[in-house]
């Protein structure tokens, strides 16, 4: 890594922290709610000395949906359509999150073959939400064509959601117990295409353009680093936290879903800056690609949902000949079957992190109280202290580097 | 490291002020009072083997049948060397919702404070800037609690007699 780096005392990012002189005269400059450069709904307002940053704070809540009342009174199947609308740009891992917490406080065994399904699913969201980050990176700093290389990978990924459940942006995949449905030939043929064959030769198509690049470099080294130690004092986790040197990942450190039966590597940065995270957001896809080949190899026979019937909808035929289907179907749609009471914190490695579900159950059908790790939530507290001393245009690759996605931001 | 070594080390250090130990799925959950709470995260946080130095959640709870400890705030922290997680509760009364800030020990901490003051009203004694932060600062309540039922208790049209709804 060192070595593909420009030596610090060349960049020109290092000119940038000049001392702020007394006596200036200070701009405030509204950056957001709606401003086509922060990707979401939510005000920074920013204290300008001419171009530079002096400090800056945040506004956040313009789209909070009260998810956590809500899911107060919600049967617990219906709260995976809350998790989708947190961060959209990976829905299936927040739907699988949600339901491998609700599994945990059941005490449901899911079979190997779902485990495996929503490995395959949770890589390909997260391949989906690195693409948006890393191509819009490059929108940010004026790349155009590499945005556009990628996302029709992208479309792709939406594709096969769409073949696994029917929608593309608020998924909705997957059941307590297991997943909705198995994996079509249409399914397997589409994920064996795209990381077999065009993947890997559009990311590396993409690479190429990218992480050389004179002008994409000198825009992004250097710019918004963050130690390790402070990052893990603003909570930073998953690929920021990565870039900063701190190999903390949830599917090592606790597997879940069998990612123990997988080989990978964690990569990691060193500098915590822009250019690290740009770079560990596209050696994990790489990463993401390997796991999913593996899975698919190595995809067990079975069945693919928990023998569970009261909280796993039996199939529809059922419904209409067998008297216990029946009942059991009315029983789940109507959200009339308790759980059991108990307590569960439950982390997923989400597309920004560690994404937490604090569930507390009182013995009732629906969650006594609901609280959602967001990791979005937790890191974008660090972006004034990121770019103090920055220009405008540096904190806006800050802000596009650090992914901060407005649902997971406001819930 | 286990949950054992840590409870008993903690009994020796606090005594009384931290009980009711519990292990829901593996993960220590303790209690103690508000007196305690920082010199106990601080104590977790710097202690040599244990290290407890990511607060990886904080928020709290209402539990109005609870008379005298209505409300509960609830740390969640994970020593990243060990690998070993950890559950802290405080609990308050309605009358008095003043709890000292973690800011101190962790930045991060402080939108998760203000997040739970947002929301249930609870007051981070310390905390550099203790004001709304997803709601409109207008608001004149605290939304998460219970006495604010979801639906209107009024409506006629959603009352199931067989459902008990």
């Amino acid at each position: 890594m060192e070595d593909l780096l420009i030596p610090k005392n060349t960049s020109d990012a290092l000119a940038l922290n000049r001392p702020i002189v007394e006596d200036t005269e200070f701009t405030t400059l509204n950056l957001g709610p709606t401003h086509p450069a922060t990707h979401g709904i939510f005000q920074n307002i920013l204290k300008m000395d001419g171009e530079k940053i002096v400090s800056g704070e945040q506004t956040i809540g313009y789209i909070h949906r009260a998810f956590e009342k809500i899911a107060e009174r919600r049967p617990f199947y219906q709260i995976t359509t809350l998790t989708d609308r947190m961060n959209y740009c990976s829905s299936p891992i927040n739907n699988m999150g949600w339901h491998m917490t609700v599994e945990k406080l059941l005490g449901v065994t899911v079979p190997k073959r779902a485990q495996y399904i929503r490995v395959i699913m949770m890589e390909l969201a997260r391949i989906a939400d690195h693409i948006i980050c890393n191509s819009i990176l490059g929108v940010d700093t004026g790349a155009y064509s590499g945005f556009l290389y990628v996302f029709q990978e992208r479309e792709k990924i939406y594709e096969i959601y769409e073949e696994m459940c029917g929608a593309r942006l608020t998924t909705n995949m997957g059941r307590i117990g297991g997943m909705e449905r198995d994996l079509s030939p249409t399914a397997i043929a589409k994920i064996k295409d795209l990381v077999y064959n065009s993947l890997p030769k559009v990311l590396a198509e993409f690479e190429k353009l990218f992480n050389r690049n004179r002008i994409f470099v000198d825009r992004i080294v250097n710019v918004g680093p963050i130690t390790g130690e402070r990052a893990l004092e603003y909570g930073f986790t998953g690929p920021n936290l990565r870039a900063a040197g701190v190999d903390y990942d949830v599917r090592v450190m606790e597997p879940y879903s069998s990612y123990e039966d997988f080989e990978f590597d964690i990569p990691v940065g060193h500098n915590g800056d822009t250019y690290d995270r740009f770079m560990v957001r596209n050696q994990e896809m790489w990463e993401s690609m390997k796991i999913i080949r593996q899975a698919l190899e190595n995809l067990p026979e079975g069945p693919y949902y928990a023998n569970e019937n009261h909280y796993y909808l039996p199939p529809k035929h059922d419904v209409y000949k067998n008297m216990e289907a029946l009942i059991y179907h009315f029983k789940i749609v109507m959200g009339e079957i308790d759980a059991p009471a108990g307590e569960v914190y439950h982390a997923v490695e989400g597309g920004n992190g560690e994404l937490g579900f604090y569930l507390v159950s009182d013995g009732g059908r629906a969650p006594y109280r609901l609280h959602f790790r967001r990791p979005s939530f937790i890191y974008y507290q660090a972006y004034p202290e990121m770019c103090k001393g920055v220009s405008i245009s540096d904190a806006i690759v800050i802000m596009s580097s650090l992914n901060v996605i407005a649902g997971e931001l406001d819930a | 490291m286990t949950n054992q070594q840590i409870a008993e080390d903690l009994v020796t250090k606090y005594g009384e002020n931290v009980h009711s130990f519990e292990e829901p799925w593996g993960l220590l959950t303790l209690t103690t009072n508000r007196q305690n709470i920082i010199s106990l995260l601080e104590y977790l946080k710097k202690h040599e083997t244990f290290r407890f130095n990511f607060l990886t959640d904080l928020t709290g709870i209402h539990l109005p049948e609870n008379t005298g400890s209505e409300f509960g705030v609830i740390y969640h922290l994970h020593s990243l060397e060990n690998n070993v997680r950890i559950r802290i509760k405080v609990f308050l009364s309605q009358d008095d919702l003043h709890i000292p800030t973690a800011t101190t020990l962790w930045p991060t901490a402080n939108w998760m404070e203000r997040e739970t003051y947002d929301f249930f009203g609870i007051l981070f004694d310390g905390h550099p800037k203790l004001i709304r932060i997803l709601n409109i600062e207008e608001m004149d309540y605290f939304p998460m609690r219970k006495e604010y039922p979801l639906e209107d208790a009024t409506r006629e049209d959603k009352i199931d007699a067989l459902f008990g709804r």
